[in-house]
């Protein structure tokens, strides 16, 4: 296994997923199996090669500086599982 | 002949003349879905009445010699990944199950100011991430020319509803061979455009240097005019391409001359069904007949394709879909419940006196967080966050991920390579054909190898095609891909329709029990 169990719970973490210990040891052995194949790229010489982060190569796509409508707040908030009046509502962050 | 028989260009005449209405059409798809859905499963969702109103609405200006759009009452499906203002759209994912976008994506601007009427959304693999369909946490998709096989994925309602004549025309996404395969296992033309000619304002984000909507239809010409419709520059989405559309619908009855296809020995290797070799040779002869030159070309970094996307792709989607907190939308957990495990287990860490324990336990919002998102994603869309957040994560992120991102550059360089040599690429869609439904479930490597062929197009950005090209000994459809250089759409659409008009196999039907 080219993964640990620990390495998997710790990026479970990172990903904000709960893995339970069934998912834990199947995703272990899942990830390792993928893992192990993708790194047949590592048998690639690729020193000199540039990085291809998209299909079509743009950069520095600009808009106009200027104002235009956006969503309105009832909209923007209309799918929040809680809201109060002009927020969205989450257990409290602070002070425990 | 049946109104279903027809295709949507033939309709299309038929409303212009007046001899059929937008509502009889969209009447007698909706008597399919009724008739049909239950078995096949293509669609999610279904709107009878606002379909129906519409079609009246584009009758009525039509009978009165007002404007009426392009596509004039014809029927469209769109992928559920595709925003329709205050219309459920739920990338058959519990997470959004209950979302209801609060804007619509730029195609279905576009398909609305064309006069589409907007049938239905079609079931998909959860976050499109699949290519099968079994991934949909909301309803299984059938093969409907063999309801215990999969229709392919990750659009496989998109392409089921066309091959079940439940829609003459629908609208998918591929991220890594999404419409092609589908279209492939369905017996249907699927189109994956260049990365760019379509806006991806409003489809739900998986990975984004990689996601592109297409067409899915029966024949090329019916492809080419709802490409027509979906192309197009658009300020909404940054990477959308700001280059003019050609005519495709115009063109695409003009032959190619002189046209140079390249054959690549690595789409003839080791894993490929002798059926579909069979088929290939076929079409490859018909080309030849066509005039069409062959060449053989490489594409060295082919076998690479596979790991290079299953990099990136879940690198991006683990990005895309942090979004998914609990907070802003989609499904949160019982939060009472939650906190209330939450404060068992710190009395509990308390009481042994174990202060790692606590300082490891979750703060009540990140518990939110991972509760929430763990309940209402699926197995594979876990996997994949999972896996881009370990290839992205400190210390792994040079190995995995820079390193895919330049084997990618080596995947296009071959591309680019070969289409000094040649005008198109002609090879395989998938390995083989469908495969029965639950046969890779429980093995995503051997789902991912499926994915072969198809990858390589959007890695490199290129356009492909699937067309309809046989069917294996026990009568699952067969289809090839054609592969073109940046903005080839009009060649791909041009020689799929010269193929089509020396085949029938666009014309056959799956028999669905009434």
């Amino acid at each position: 296994m080219s993964l640990t169990r620990a390495q998997v719970q710790q990026v479970s973490l990172l990903a904000r997923l709960q893995l339970d210990d069934q998912e834990l040891d199947r995703m272990t052995s899942q990830l390792s199996q993928i893992v192990d194949y993708v790194e047949q790229l590592s048998e690639l010489d690729t020193d000199d090669v540039e990085p291809m982060a998209h299909g079509v190569e743009q950069h520095n796509v600009f808009s106009d500086d200027e104002c235009r409508p956006g969503l309105d707040r009832d909209a923007a908030l209309g799918n929040a599982p809680k809201r109060d009046d002009e927020c969205y509502r989450v257990p409290a962050v602070l002070g425990d | 002949m049946n109104l279903i028989d027809w295709t949507a260009t033939d309709l299309l005449a038929q409303l212009d003349t007046g001899t059929i209405s937008s509502v009889e059409i969209t009447q007698t798809y909706l008597d399919r879905i009724a008739a049909h859905n239950e078995q096949v499963g293509a669609f999610l969702h279904n709107d009878g009445d606002e379909a129906l109103r519409h079609a009246r609405d584009v009758d009525r200006r039509r009978a009165t010699g007002q404007r009426v759009g392009q596509l004039g009452g014809l029927p469209v499906a769109i992928k559920d990944n595709l925003c329709i203002e205050g219309v459920p759209t739920t990338c058959a994912s519990r997470m959004l199950e209950t979302f209801r976008p609060p804007y619509n994506a730029t195609i279905v601007q576009k398909l609305r100011a064309a006069d589409a009427i907007l049938i239905g959304k079609t079931n998909l693999d959860e976050f499109a991430m699949g290519s099968s369909t079994e991934n949909s946490a909301l309803r299984m998709t059938r093969n409907p020319w063999d309801l215990e096989h999969v229709p392919g994925g990750s659009s496989g309602g998109a392409a089921a509803c066309i091959t079940a004549a439940m829609a003459p025309l629908s609208v998918g996404s591929d991220t890594g061979g999404s419409i092609r395969q589908p279209a492939a296992f369905c017996g249907v033309v699927g189109m994956k455009p260049t990365y760019g000619r379509v806006s991806r304002y409003g489809l739900i984000a998986f990975a984004s240097s990689l996601d592109q909507i297409g067409p899915l239809a029966r024949t090329a010409e019916d492809a080419a005019l709802l490409l027509q419709i979906i192309a197009g520059y658009d300020t909404s989405d940054s990477t959308s391409v700001n280059k003019e559309v050609p005519p495709y619908v115009n063109n695409v009855s003009q032959p190619l001359h002189s046209l140079r296809i390249g054959l690549a020995d690595e789409h003839f290797a080791d894993g490929l069904d002798a059926e579909i070799e069979t088929s290939l040779r076929d079409v490859v002869r018909i080309y030849k007949r066509l005039g069409a030159t062959i060449e053989p070309i490489s594409l060295p970094h082919n076998k690479y394709a596979v790991a290079t996307y299953y990099v990136i792709a879940p690198c991006e989607a683990s990005s895309n879909l942090a979004r998914y907190d609990g907070v802003h939308y989609g499904y949160r957990t019982d939060v009472r419940r939650m906190q209330a495990e939450l404060d068992r287990q710190r009395n509990e860490l308390e009481a042994a006196g174990d202060d790692a324990g606590l300082r490891n336990l979750d703060s009540q919002l990140v518990r939110m967080y991972r509760q929430s998102r763990s309940e209402a994603l699926g197995p594979e869309v876990k996997r994949r966050i999972m896996l881009g957040t370990y290839a992205l994560s400190e210390g792994y992120y040079d190995a995995f991920y820079l390193k895919a991102l330049k084997v990618r550059r080596l995947i296009r360089r071959d591309y680019d390579q070969a289409f000094k040599q040649v005008d198109l690429v002609l090879g395989p869609v998938t390995p083989t054909a469908a495969y029965p439904i639950g046969d890779k479930v429980d093995d995503p490597l051997s789902m991912y190898l499926g994915d072969l062929y198809t990858v390589s197009a959007n890695l490199a950005g290129i356009p492909a095609i699937s067309v309809p090209c046989g069917r294996t000994r026990t009568g699952l459809p067969i289809g090839f891909q054609l592969q073109g250089p940046a903005l080839a759409e009009d060649s791909l659409l041009r020689a799929a329709y010269m193929y089509q008009q020396e085949t029938d196999w666009h014309q056959y039907r799956p028999h669905l029990n009434e």
